[in-house]
């Protein structure tokens, strides 16, 4: 049985829908000897502003029941740096190379979107509008839907390059705030960013985390994100790229039923490197065995009254 | 050369209330680790704990890979109750090393606690050459003590409560040692693994006899292999990696 595991996310084709989390896969290269990057539907990198950010005071993780908190911070080295130094070598890959980015205003994401849209080997851009671990009043960008549409729009008018606009969790109905970055000109959607959390020592009586509180990620967040998922692509016409504790392929498949067109792999990297072929594998095993030849038929069959 | 492999549990032996040793089988495509370096364990095949842990090379021998551990977790609970033949997931050997000392030079090695885990390979390597500063809570925590004394040129013990060997700190006892002057002075290198606060004295001492030190950092860490940027120190480079520029810094490096 021949079968198609390419997927489109707008503009861009992938050779199959399985990608890595921002923040989960370094630049790429911290993995390659684990796996074939080639291998891959898409490489996302940890996200990038335009200078380099320190990211936040140690310690910067802690692990819960099924999961993690996480508090980097944004630490990253900045995109001029990164084009120096970490394109060349993705670009020896035959996988699309997506870059996560940040700004700390709409201007700074502006030139963000700018500067990355003239980069040879950048195949497509995923804005950062809702990490958990930013100082108060940034996380406005991801969960205010004027803020959201002013700065989609702005980066949108930015460049030319598939925009991918990644939602947060933390907010009341993910399904508004989906269809205000649909309309604002995003081409697709991550659903979901980590949950913010908090854990506290009762000993020091003080929260183990130097910012306080971090990203939830790992298995303990799968259905809300699943649900997410499955909310988000009843409400838009975009692909979605399903994301939040997938560990597996029988994961991976849930978000794909939900309706996510492609799927990231986050946390599962650090616990074993090769996670993202292992689901692979697994996806087309799951295919073979349901006699489904192309991807795309699995996508949103959740939703089939 | 694979560094991410499964290996067999051959031995978990129990050598002390809270501490075990693990050997296990493991396969010859793994690079030879050096001392310094460490190794992500896989204590659960399910989700609670998630990650794997992080635990110092203790020594590679021809039985294979072995790893002194204190069980003070969940994840170390669990560990403690894996049986002879059960197969986990390894990733390593990781990191940076402890930097093999000139020919000239006397290596002094501190080790406070668990810390000798680290160190004590090391101390194998410098044959001999290597003064060891060993200090514990109580004489009973001395784990590989007669092993230490049996590869180092000489063992100098501290335990906090004068159970054994000097009562104070090994920074009490590395002091005084230093305190006493030879002529000529000789070439000393510290190389040192153990609590933070052991780790920031005996950096300051070896500032002040100028002394060039190496010290093993440790933090939380998730992946390991330097891309979650989880487990980070504060140095003059700014926020680096424990994982991936250390575990072994330079100790003027730190910014404590």
């Amino acid at each position: 049985m021949s079968i198609n595991l390419s997927v489109r996310i707008g503009s861009l084709e992938l050779k199959n829908p399985v990608m890595t989390a921002s923040g989960t896969f370094g630049y790429g290269e911290e993995y390659a000897e684990f796996l074939d990057l080639s291998s891959l539907g898409a490489v996302v990198v940890k996200g990038l502003s335009l200078l380099p950010k320190e990211g936040n005071p140690p310690p910067r993780i802690v692990e819960t029941a099924s999961g993690m908190l996480n508090a980097i911070g944004l630490q990253n080295i900045g995109i001029q740096r990164f084009i120096e130094e970490k394109i060349p070598f993705l670009r020896t890959y035959d996988t699309k190379v997506i870059v996560n980015f940040f700004g700390d205003s709409i201007d700074e994401y502006v030139a963000a979107a700018e500067r990355l849209s003239s980069v040879e080997g950048i195949h497509g851009l995923e804005m950062n509008i809702s990490c958990p671990n930013k100082q108060a009043g940034w996380c406005i960008f991801g969960t205010d839907p004027k803020v959201t549409t002013q700065v989609v729009s702005a980066v949108r008018k930015a460049t030319k390059l598939p925009l991918i606009v990644k939602l947060s969790p933390n907010v009341t109905d993910i399904s508004l705030m989906a269809r205000v970055a649909a309309d604002a000109g995003a081409d697709a959607l991550s659903v979901i960013n980590t949950l913010t959390g908090m854990v506290i020592d009762i000993k020091t009586r003080r929260p183990k985390l130097a910012n306080r509180t971090g990203g939830l990620s790992g298995p303990a967040i799968k259905p809300v994100a699943v649900r997410m998922v499955y909310e988000v692509f009843k409400a838009v016409n975009i692909p979605v790229i399903g994301m939040g504790g997938i560990m597996n392929s029988d994961d991976a498949i849930e978000f794909l039923l939900a309706g996510a067109t492609a799927v990231a792999v986050g946390t599962a990297n650090f616990v074993n490197p090769g996670a993202t072929i292992d689901i692979l594998d697994g996806i087309v095993t799951y295919m073979k065995d349901e006699k489904v030849d192309d991807i795309n038929l699995l996508r949103g069959a959740a939703h089939a009254i | 050369m694979s560094r991410y492999f499964k290996a067999e549990i051959q031995e978990n032996r129990p050598i002390h209330a809270v501490h075990n040793l693990l050997t296990l089988n493991v396969p010859v495509s793994m690079p030879e680790p050096r001392p310094g370096q460490f190794f992500m364990i896989e204590v659960n095949k399910g989700t609670d704990p998630l990650l794997k842990r992080a635990f110092s090379l203790f020594r590679k021998t021809e039985q294979g890979l072995q790893i002194l551990y204190r069980i003070r977790g969940k994840g170390t609970e669990i560990l403690k109750k894996m049986k002879e033949g059960s197969v986990i997931e390894v990733l390593g050997p990781l990191g940076t090393c402890y930097p093999l000392p000139s020919g000239d030079s006397i290596p002094l090695v501190i080790a406070g606690g668990i810390g000798i885990a680290s160190v004590f390979s090391f101390v194998e390597q410098c044959a001999g050459r290597a003064i060891a500063f060993y200090g514990a809570r109580t004489k009973s925590d001395l784990l590989m003590h007669d092993e230490l004394k049996g590869c180092a040129k000489g063992v100098l013990v501290s335990t906090e409560d004068g159970s054994a060997g000097k009562k104070g700190t090994i920074a009490d006892s590395l002091s005084a040692f230093l305190a006493n002057p030879q002529s000529p002075t000789p070439n000393y290198r510290i190389y040192a693994c153990g609590p933070h606060l052991l780790l920031k004295a005996v950096s300051e001492i070896a500032r002040e006899y100028k002394i060039p030190a190496y010290i093993s950092m440790e933090e939380h860490m998730a992946c390991g292999i330097g891309a979650c940027l989880g487990c980070v120190v504060k140095t003059r480079d700014g926020y680096t990696r424990v994982c991936k520029e250390g575990p072994v810094f330079e100790a003027k490096e730190i910014i404590w």
